[in-house]
């Protein structure tokens, strides 16, 4: 009688009993749905007589059959297999996972900004308009530049965009130009963003202090450079504190300087990246502005130019007139980036964080991000020496070399030990140039008792790969799965319930 | 804790940052406020947003779907709110199952095998649908029909300029794209068609099919994933690569963002997939687990050599579908596309019978439709809006003048009816266009 039944058995205790979740296609049970829609009182009509056949499905569309509290059990036993911020802390460098505050949620949610059709007319969301356009305001105090975009609606949208500018600058001036710069410590997105701007990557090398290596940076520059993409304070977690120099450099051929903002949150309030030279910045606004990663997205990328490249802008732009607001193409704008405005509702979120926080508290959140990464990088100093020796900014690149040397054990090893101990991963093996990096980012949000439980954990898990390396290698043990087999995700492709189980 | 490091007070810790790029006197904005203060300016722009209010007659792409409490619930669990990208399988299955699940979905939505983990928007998954052709074909021509959304073929046209794609628009006539319009040659790497096109109009997709497999491009459909609950879909048309627009899958209208960008292949384009994608594997002891693979397309690995940049997707918002999907499940599905039909048909027979409103086009359509009217479309939809009603979308500002997909488009309507709307809704539509339209 069981064996017959239809449907999977799930197990209501995740955490304890680290049973498979079955998926809502095993769940399903034929004929169950969850789904209550509102009655119409609109006459039904056959569809073979609104629409021709040739157009009909041959066969239904099968998705899934789940009740209600089906539905709701599935759900909930998958976030009790997921970490999250609000459960614990990601020490993950260049990532910045900080807390979201909730109030963010509620001025998100509110039906008044969330039930708002992107394509209504200007005069039916005046209210929309004059927050976008106050959150431009905002974001180019913060920047020191003269005008945003904010339609990239994520980071990496907003360097092809910057890429976009530039190119669009250049050209408006009968200038071809080929090559961005950018330091080999780069994120990843830097040079695929180059690519796919039309320009071509010259890589130059970091120096012996983990910083942009002036003499090489004169030595690739020339008259065909478009431009030079720096992340300040770099990947390393580090100042690049000849800017002023590199600026004058870059402008000197006639280049412009890219500002990637994924390390902004270090210096926001503090520094301006248009004072150190800056023409073009983008901005990751879960970064700086806290709002949710979502497990991969929504982000938002907003874009902010110097005075010469406002006239590039994609469009349209909230603007503020001579009465109300509404949307005005720039002069020469490069075009759309995003399907309507950007990612509203999440660049809703970052202002009111920034309405929330002022002037005053964007500068405590730099000072506290740098002040908690020196503290970890000091407490940390014996078990897993920096990279650099020298104060960093809201993050750390640490090395456990010697630990590996001593006794076989890799960052890979230690940053999956620490997920037994109720900490996420800090980043592993990025930047590259750095030997068995380990990146920690503790962010402002998390206390010192966080951070003193962190580094206990990691003393304790350096210790025991000396005695246990072997059970180092098999962590983590107290997870919802063990270590998984990506050779064989990778070598036998199963990305929907309907392809065969990989074997 | 400044002690413990050897600093004397938070500014010593920026002492070696050149004091000439300092920031002297701190941002010029306003000192912070309590959340109670900034939720009064909240609401203040909330207030001044009239569309808010309005019943909505608009789609174009965004819908305004039924959102029950359980997806508001679900969605809403700060375990998905406030996760990090799945790079630690073993603490991230929650988030790697719903995307998986949610891929699944997606593969049987477009009729294709292998759906990614979604992207930004369905105007960004058209640029990824371009850049993958790209790839597969060595080749640099797009046809691209003008029923796409004028939006998502403006933002095809802004990363051409950074890719070199030559994008070519081949008109609609009355309704349909003209493909005999397009100019010759067999160097095309993609032929991109809409399902329904934007302008609501069903063309059959043999004739795009025929084009890609005589210029030897792909075939790229870009389909409305509510209408495919009844219509053919991409698959079943001989798409290689299907985009869409996902938002009407639980997340509200939002003032256009964040979205849901869907993107699905057949099996011979995978290892040109752009962004992620989650696979099923085992962990140590054998259990089903679930990880992001095929990482070596990626712009963290491959660097100035990935044919994408894209690192973060919208995966909060695909999970969003995927329980969407669960609550509707086959039935509901089906049950949302068929009362969007029958509304939309329903309206459609009765404004065209209204002096001064005509179709735009005469094919046939699923739940969204454009109309001509005697007068401008925006002052339309300016004086319906005095009436409670959010008439539909100016099509005039939809394509920002003279456009290959219609003539006149200032004088075009375009208007959808989702399963929210009722009866009485449509006849207060009917009433009150008749009243404005003359």
């Amino acid at each position: 009688m069981m064996a017959a039944m239809p449907g999977a058995r799930a197990a209501s205790a995740p955490l304890m009993g680290r049973e498979v979740e079955p998926t809502m296609f095993e769940l399903s049970v034929a004929g169950r749905s969850a789904a209550q829609l509102r009655t119409t009182g609109i006459a039904p009509r056959d569809l073979g007589e609104m629409i021709p056949a040739e157009h009909l499905r041959d066969a239904p569309l099968e998705t899934v059959a789940l009740s209600e509290r089906d539905l709701v059990g599935h759900v909930t036993r998958l976030t009790h297999r997921q970490f999250s911020v609000d459960l614990g802390m990601y020490p993950l460098g260049s990532c910045t996972m900080k807390y979201n505050p909730k109030f963010c949620d509620t001025v998100a949610g509110d039906p008044r900004l969330a039930s708002v059709h992107p394509g209504a007319p200007a005069a039916l969301t005046q209210g929309w308009l004059e927050l976008l356009v106050t959150l431009e305001e905002r974001l180019c105090a913060i920047t020191g530049m003269a005008g945003v975009t904010l339609q990239p609606a994520a980071g990496a949208a907003g360097e092809l965009t910057g890429l976009l500018l530039m190119r669009a600058y250049h050209a408006s001036r009968g200038d071809v130009r080929r090559r961005v710069i950018i330091p080999d410590s780069a994120h990843g997105t830097n040079p695929a963003s180059v690519t796919l701007g039309g320009y071509e990557v010259t890589t130059i090398p970091s120096n012996e202090r983990g910083l942009v290596d002036l003499a090489a940076l004169r030595g690739a520059l020339g008259p065909d450079v478009a431009g030079i993409m720096l992340t300040n304070p770099n990947t390393v977690g580090l100042f690049e504190e000849e800017i002023a120099e590199i600026a004058e450099a870059v402008h000197e051929v006639g280049g412009l300087l890219y500002y990637d903002g994924a390390n902004l949150n270090a210096i926001v309030g503090v520094v301006r990246p248009g004072d150190m030279g800056f023409d073009i910045v983008h901005m990751n606004l879960h970064k700086t502005f806290a709002t949710p990663h979502g497990g991969g997205g929504p982000g938002a990328g907003p874009v902010a130019v110097a005075p010469h490249l406002v006239e590039f802008l994609p469009g349209p732009r909230p603007a503020r007139l001579a009465e109300g607001y509404g949307w005005r193409e720039p002069a020469r704008s490069i075009g759309r980036v995003h399907g309507w405005h950007g990612n509203a509702l999440v660049l809703a979120r970052a202002l009111a964080y920034i309405e929330v926080h002022g002037a005053d508290g964007l500068a405590r959140v730099a000072q506290h991000a740098v002040l908690n990464a020196n503290w970890l990088r000091r407490r940390l100093a014996a078990t897993l020496p920096a990279a650099y020796d020298r104060p960093c900014m809201h993050e750390a690149v640490l090395t456990a070399s010697p630990i590996k040397s001593a006794t076989g054990v890799k960052a890979l090893d230690v940053a999956k030990a620490l997920l037994d101990e109720g900490f996420h991963a800090p980043t592993v093996y990025f930047p590259l140039i750095v030997d068995e990096a380990l990146m920690f980012e503790p962010t402002e949000t998390e206390s010192v008792q966080t951070l003193e439980a962190l580094a206990s954990a990691i003393e304790s898990i350096a210790q025991r790969a000396g005695s246990d390396p072997e059970g180092l290698r098999a962590a983590p043990r107290h997870t919802p799965v063990g270590r998984v087999d990506e050779a064989l995700a990778a070598r036998v492709l199963k990305a929907t319930e309907d392809a065969a189980r990989p074997r | 804790m400044l002690s413990f490091i050897g600093m004397g007070s938070l500014d010593d810790l920026f002492a070696h940052i050149p004091e000439a790029v300092r920031l002297a006197g701190g941002l010029d904005i306003p000192a912070g406020r309590n959340e109670p203060d900034v939720a009064d300016d909240v609401a203040r722009w909330g207030d001044a947003n009239r569309a808010a209010g309005l019943t909505c007659f608009a789609g174009g792409g965004a819908y305004d779907h039924e959102i029950p409490s359980v997806v508001r619930a679900l969605a809403s669990r700060s375990e998905f709110v406030t996760a990090y990208t799945p790079y630690q399988p073993e603490v991230a299955q929650g988030v790697l199952q719903a995307l998986f699940e949610y891929q699944s979905l997606v593969s049987r939505l477009s009729g294709l095998p292998i759906a990614n983990a979604s992207l930004y928007d369905g105007a960004t998954a058209l640029v990824e649908a371009l850049n993958l052709a790209h790839g597969a074909t060595g080749r640099s021509r797009m046809l691209v029909s003008a029923g796409v959304h004028p939006h998502w073929r403006r933002v095809a046209a802004t990363f051409a300029a950074g890719t070199g794609h030559a994008i070519e628009v081949v008109p609609l006539r009355d309704g349909v794209t003209d493909w005999s319009a397009a100019r010759a040659g067999d160097d095309v790497a993609a032929v991109v068609a809409a399902y329904p096109n934007y302008l609501g109009a069903l063309e059959p997709l043999d004739a795009a099919r025929a084009v890609a497999d005589e210029r030897g491009g792909l075939l790229v459909v870009a389909g409305d994933p509510v209408s495919a609950a009844l219509v053919r879909s991409a698959g079943e048309w001989g798409a290689d690569v299907y985009v869409g627009e996902g938002q009407a899958f639980g997340t509200p209208l939002s003032f256009g963002g964040p979205y849901l960008g869907l993107f699905a292949v057949r099996e011979d384009q995978v290892r040109r997939l752009p962004g992620r994608i989650v696979g099923e594997t085992v962990d140590a002891e054998g259990r089903r687990a679930f990880v992001t693979t095929l990482r070596a397309r990626e712009q963290d690995i491959r660097r100035e050599k990935a044919t994408s940049n894209v690192c973060t997707n919208q995966t909060l918002i695909a999970v969003t579908a995927a329980i969407q999907l669960g609550w509707l499940g086959t039935r509901g599905l089906a049950d949302v596309a068929r009362a969007c039909a029958v509304g939309a048909h329903a309206l459609f027979d009765e404004v065209t019978r209204l002096p001064g409103v005509a179709p735009a086009h005469g094919s046939p359509f699923v739940r969204e439709f454009a109309i001509r009217l005697a007068r401008p479309a925006g002052e339309v939809v300016e004086a319906m809006a005095g009436e409670g009603i959010l008439a539909g979308l100016n099509v005039g500002a939809l394509t920002g003048g003279a456009d290959p997909s219609i003539e006149d488009p200032e004088h075009v309507l375009l208007v959808s009816v989702t399963e929210r709307r009722t009866r009485a809704e449509l006849d207060r539509y009917v009433a009150t266009l008749g009243k404005v339209v003359r």
